[in-house]
């Protein structure tokens, strides 16, 4: 479904992806982690060329992202993302953040795309929220609308960039649930985040990053009783223990 | 001080007349100069933000060019100089068969440099919008068109409205300058009306009196626009 072979990036002179090679099956699930700065970011958005690359070859869906004829808006079409910050539009009502891009990309109608929306909703447990605007709701109910948006295009893999990190710790689980939830109806998942426990119960893999370098690639059981490197010792000591 | 006030003077023919036509002239080089001004300075501040090097350094190069020259400066230009410097028939065109052309060149004066400065707001606008709302929104496959016409634009009118609102007070004031090349404007006709009784008191504080209603009914308007257009949950529409 996706797949990275030698991805480096450079800003400026400073190199912030090194020979990075990755590949996620579909209905995978695929959690990235590693300290800050590591380049989890910026790997998680080569994947829809958000950021772009200097060298490597990024295969997504059949689709060479990196290749200047691939038509980006339509394979981003299909790859939903969710950000850290939520990012939903907050000039738009609820309903109007899931549907605009159903509508104008997909040219769904709009009594279509509008009745798919209160589905969406019910499905992340904010029925009834429709008409409300970013501003009114909770950080939670935030991150559960961009979600929302996301699945709207039923996309063949979403892109998670640390969607728990800009949460109260008492709305944390509400939007890893919905997670968990779609990663159990076989959604392929890539997932950069610092939830431990998500990434335990729910992770097929782990994906460790440091400096801009995939340390460990391993399946989650393996990572968290026996991580390889000392660098990945370190980091899970930091993240575990308190 | 000696001095005999007549404040009837402004209720009698023809001086009511002259401060009717005049705020009437004002009036028609505010609409004029607003839509040069904002339409012109729109499209400049959205190529000061273009992903293409050329269009960033032409819109650069046009808002230094007429914000950094005053705009009284500006004026006489366009109205002594440019004729000149046009090729013959065009500078004849512009002389003699441009009809009103006191006026059409006051509203190309004050447009141009208007939109130098709305250029700048409008930049600013969209630099205050944090860079992952357009990733957002490319994500979910919308092209940059579309980004910038759903989502961006709309973020950075709202956030550019009340610095608007100021420039839309201040091409309401630089009309004035419009006596200098001829337009019997609002402040003309106020001179004139000086100049005819003597009342100078009385006729540039109508003058004055009239440019503070005309900008009062600008920020009325303004207002009206920022709470219709206000986001429920947002600070601005409380």
């Amino acid at each position: 479904m996706i797949a990275l072979q030698n991805v480096s990036k450079w800003y400026g002179p400073t190199q912030v992806l090194r020979e990075c090679t990755l590949s996620v099956a579909r209905g995978e699930v695929v959690v990235v982690c590693g300290p800050s700065g590591s380049g989890k970011s910026t790997l998680i958005k080569t994947m829809n060329g958000l950021e772009p690359i200097q060298h490597g070859e990024i295969v997504v869906d059949g689709v060479k992202v990196n290749d200047p004829k691939t038509d980006i808006c339509a394979l981003r079409a299909h790859i939903g993302m969710v950000f850290q910050s939520f990012e939903l539009y907050p000039h738009m009502s609820v309903r109007n953040n899931i549907a605009l891009a159903p509508i104008k990309v997909l040219r769904r109608s709009e009594t279509e795309a509008y009745k798919r929306t209160e589905a969406l909703l019910k499905r992340v447990g904010l029925e009834g929220h429709a008409d409300k605007y970013p501003a009114q709701l909770s950080g939670g109910q935030q991150q559960r609308v961009a979600i929302a948006r996301s699945l709207a295009m039923d996309p063949k893999a979403i892109l998670f960039d640390e969607p728990t990190s800009a949460l109260d710790p008492e709305m944390i689980n509400e939007v890893l649930e919905v997670m968990t939830q779609l990663a159990g109806e076989g959604m392929t998942m890539v997932v950069v985040s610092h939830e431990m426990g998500f990434a335990k119960s729910v992770a097929n893999r782990v994906i460790f990053m440091d400096a801009g370098e995939i340390v460990e690639d391993r399946p989650s059981g393996e990572f968290f009783s026996a991580p390889q490197t000392d660098r990945a010792q370190q980091f899970l000591a930091k993240v575990l223990h308190h | 001080m000696n001095y005999s006030w007549n404040w009837g003077i402004l209720f009698e023919a023809p001086y009511a007349e002259w401060l009717l036509s005049g705020v009437a002239w004002t009036i028609g080089l505010f609409a004029a100069s607003m839509v040069v001004g904002f339409g012109v300075g729109t499209g400049i501040g959205l190529m000061r933000i273009a992903p293409i090097r050329w269009l960033r350094i032409i819109s650069g190069i046009y808002v230094e060019m007429f914000r950094n020259v005053p705009l009284l400066v500006q004026i006489f230009i366009w109205f002594y100089v440019m004729p000149e410097l046009l090729p013959s028939d065009v500078g004849q065109w512009l002389k003699r068969d441009l009809p009103m052309p006191a006026f059409w060149t006051s509203v190309v004066a004050i447009g141009f440099y208007t939109a130098a400065r709305v250029a700048e707001h409008i930049r600013a606008g969209f630099l205050a919008i944090p860079a992952a709302q357009m990733q957002a929104a490319l994500a979910t496959g919308l092209n940059l068109r579309q980004v910038y016409r759903y989502v961006l634009l709309p973020r950075a009118f709202r956030i550019v409205t009340p610095a608007l609102t100021s420039e839309a007070i201040s091409v309401m004031k630089n009309t004035s300058l419009a006596l200098t090349i001829g337009v019997l404007e609002l402040m003309a006709q106020s001179r004139q009306i000086e100049s005819y009784t003597f009342q100078s008191f009385e006729a540039f504080t109508a003058g004055t009196a009239i440019y503070i209603a005309l900008c009062a009914a600008v920020v009325f308007v303004a207002r009206h626009i920022e709470a219709r257009y206000a986001i429920p949950g947002m600070i601005q529409s409380r």
